[in-house]
């Protein structure tokens, strides 16, 4: 039982950092219909930045640049990229998005090479434990910080004149112009937002129990995917439902692994897939997302 | 608050290959009401997406001559600016933001508002004054609301805006007669307060009644223009889009009585 409760912690934590993940992935492709393959490197993007920089400035300080870095970064491609492409087919969008992230990663690993890079965070490898149950306190600042962000970003999109821009851009882009809403604007802010999300979630897939930083973190990013997927890729409820699933899903797979060795080893990798999987084969939409209507 | 002038001169434009509007020339008096009228496909919403500037979203582009308001060239802005200057669609299909609140809705339309805080709030107050039924539908989402009511919304958004001219495209169309004659009514509402609407429309009687003046679009050129009551008039405007052949009849069907019969005879289509 208390294995069991450790693991639906961890899960949790881990689900939340998902989330954040997931939520801009989600924001990239309500704002401009775009799926975003680029989102793993502009992760990676906002981790190096702390990574190199928390030494110099201290953690906190480190963190906010990385934040801003990827948030620029993020612009930066809209801004750079994105923007030539307007009107493009989406799926060529997407595909762009898979170029622009083969160049980033491929630059980003460059730098980091071999190097495991440590963030500087506080918390270092400290544990909390009650009633027997351990969850390490990288755990619960990571579901913390993310359920604020999350809170303060639903909010942001529900009550500020940015969210209602944002939601009419996403609804009906054309009558969204008309009322005056800049659409190149609404899609920088969408890409910022998402790359400081993103900054945010690096530090959290890279604290303990993780070693820290390295060329494979981008893949541990990539399951965020399976969660805004599974969401249904143009909610942000979704986003959040998918992202706690896949979290849990993974920790309890990765927990009981023993148990499960006719499957294999590294069955927790695959486990966000599975349910994916699942979930699209009962509903395609996603499990928020919006049906595809077509007027007959 | 005076409205101002609108200025179309020789405009061409088109998708591709495609020509949907040629020559186009079209003056809208200050504080006036224009309308053009037309069949599917005469290019009127073309007209209104090349003075809105959103060709673009369609594959389109303008390909000659000037549009011009209160002196001011509208050719080469985006459309957010074509909003700062004063000028507000209200798109065709009404295209309400359907997963938004009516008072999100609402607050989309101020987005491209230049105005102040109270110039907004200003503008919210007389957008429920015109449609009551928006005020208290607020909190639900437009998607739910019938036609009729979502051609208000679609109206009051474009006023949050707080704009000199309104371009209305076929704000009758897909509603019942009565609930047409009630946006008819609006129309005249909103220009008494001193806006000015560029009203294009396919339901004829409607639009020559609120009309002072009236071009007729066919196949992307004007073939008639003058002042409504003239072109209400012309046999021509009465066989095309009015739908009255008999003489006689057309003579006693004039004024209101012409507008619910030709209603009743557009509705089916």
């Amino acid at each position: 039982m208390t294995t069991f409760a450790e693991l639906l912690l961890n899960g949790i934590s881990i689900g939340s950092v998902y989330a954040l993940i997931a939520l801009g992935f989600v924001v990239i492709f309500r704002a401009t219909e775009v799926v975003n393959f680029a989102h793993a490197s502009l992760l990676l993007a906002g981790g190096y930045v702390t990574a190199v920089l928390h030494d110099d400035i201290g953690f906190w300080l480190a963190l906010l640049a990385g934040i801003g870095g990827a948030a620029a970064v993020g612009a930066g491609v809209e801004f750079l990229v994105m923007r030539r492409y307007r009107g493009s087919n989406h799926s060529v969008l997407a595909i762009v998005t898979i170029g622009v992230d083969i160049l980033l990663t491929t630059e980003l690993t460059r730098r980091i090479g071999t190097d495991v890079l440590a963030l500087g965070d506080p918390w270092g490898d400290s544990v909390l434990t009650v009633a027997g149950v351990s969850v390490a306190h990288t755990r619960i600042a990571a579901f913390v910080a993310a359920g604020l962000l999350i809170t303060a970003f639903l909010l942001a999109f529900r009550l500020t004149s940015w969210g209602v821009a944002m939601r009419a851009a996403a609804e009906n882009s054309e009558t969204a112009a008309l009322m005056g809403v800049r659409l190149g604007r609404v899609s920088l802010g969408a890409w910022a937002v998402a790359g400081g999300l993103a900054a945010v979630a690096a530090l959290f897939l890279t604290v303990f129990p993780t070693p820290g930083l390295e060329r494979s973190t981008s893949l541990a990013a990539m399951k965020a995917f399976p969660a805004a997927i599974l969401g249904g890729l143009d909610s942000t409820t979704g986003a959040l439902v998918g992202g706690f699933l896949v979290g849990i899903t993974e920790s309890l797979a990765t927990g009981y692994q023993g148990d499960l060795t006719f499957l294999g080893r590294g069955i927790g990798d695959l486990a966000p897939y599975l349910v994916m999987v699942a979930v699209l084969l009962v509903r395609p939409a996603g499990l928020f997302g919006t049906k595809e209507l077509a007027r007959v | 608050m005076a409205g101002a002038a609108l200025e179309i001169r020789d405009l061409s434009a088109g998708y591709g290959p495609v020509r949907a509007l040629r020559h186009v020339s079209l003056t809208l008096p200050e504080g006036s009401v224009v309308a053009v009228l037309g069949s599917n496909g005469a290019g009127k919403s073309t007209l209104l997406r090349a003075i809105s500037r959103t060709l673009s979203f369609h594959g389109g582009a303008v390909t000659g001559g000037t549009v011009a308001f209160d002196g001011r060239p509208l050719t080469g802005l985006t459309p957010d600016r074509v909003v700062a200057a004063g000028l507000c669609q209200v798109p065709e299909g009404r295209q309400v933001f359907a997963r938004m609140t009516v008072a999100d809705n609402l607050r989309a339309g101020a987005l491209g508002a230049t105005g102040n805080r109270a110039a907004q709030a200003a503008a919210l107050r007389r957008v429920h004054e015109l449609f009551p039924v928006l005020a208290e539908r607020a909190g639900q989402r437009a998607g739910l609301l019938s036609g009729g009511e979502q051609q208000m919304l679609a109206v009051g958004r474009a006023l949050m805006a707080g704009p000199k001219l309104l371009l209305l495209d076929e704000p009758s169309l897909g509603l019942a007669p009565l609930m047409a004659q009630r946006i008819a009514e609006t129309v005249t509402e909103i220009n008494a307060q001193g806006t000015a609407v560029l009203l294009v429309e396919q339901n004829a009687a409607i639009a020559l009644r609120l009309a002072s003046h009236a071009y007729v679009l066919d196949v992307g050129e004007v073939v008639l223009s003058g002042p409504a009551d003239e072109l209400a008039a012309s046999d021509e405007v009465r066989r095309r889009y009015l739908g009255v052949v008999d003489e006689d009849a057309a003579a006693d069907a004039s004024e209101a009585v012409a507008a619910h019969r030709t209603l009743s005879v557009w509705e089916g289509k």
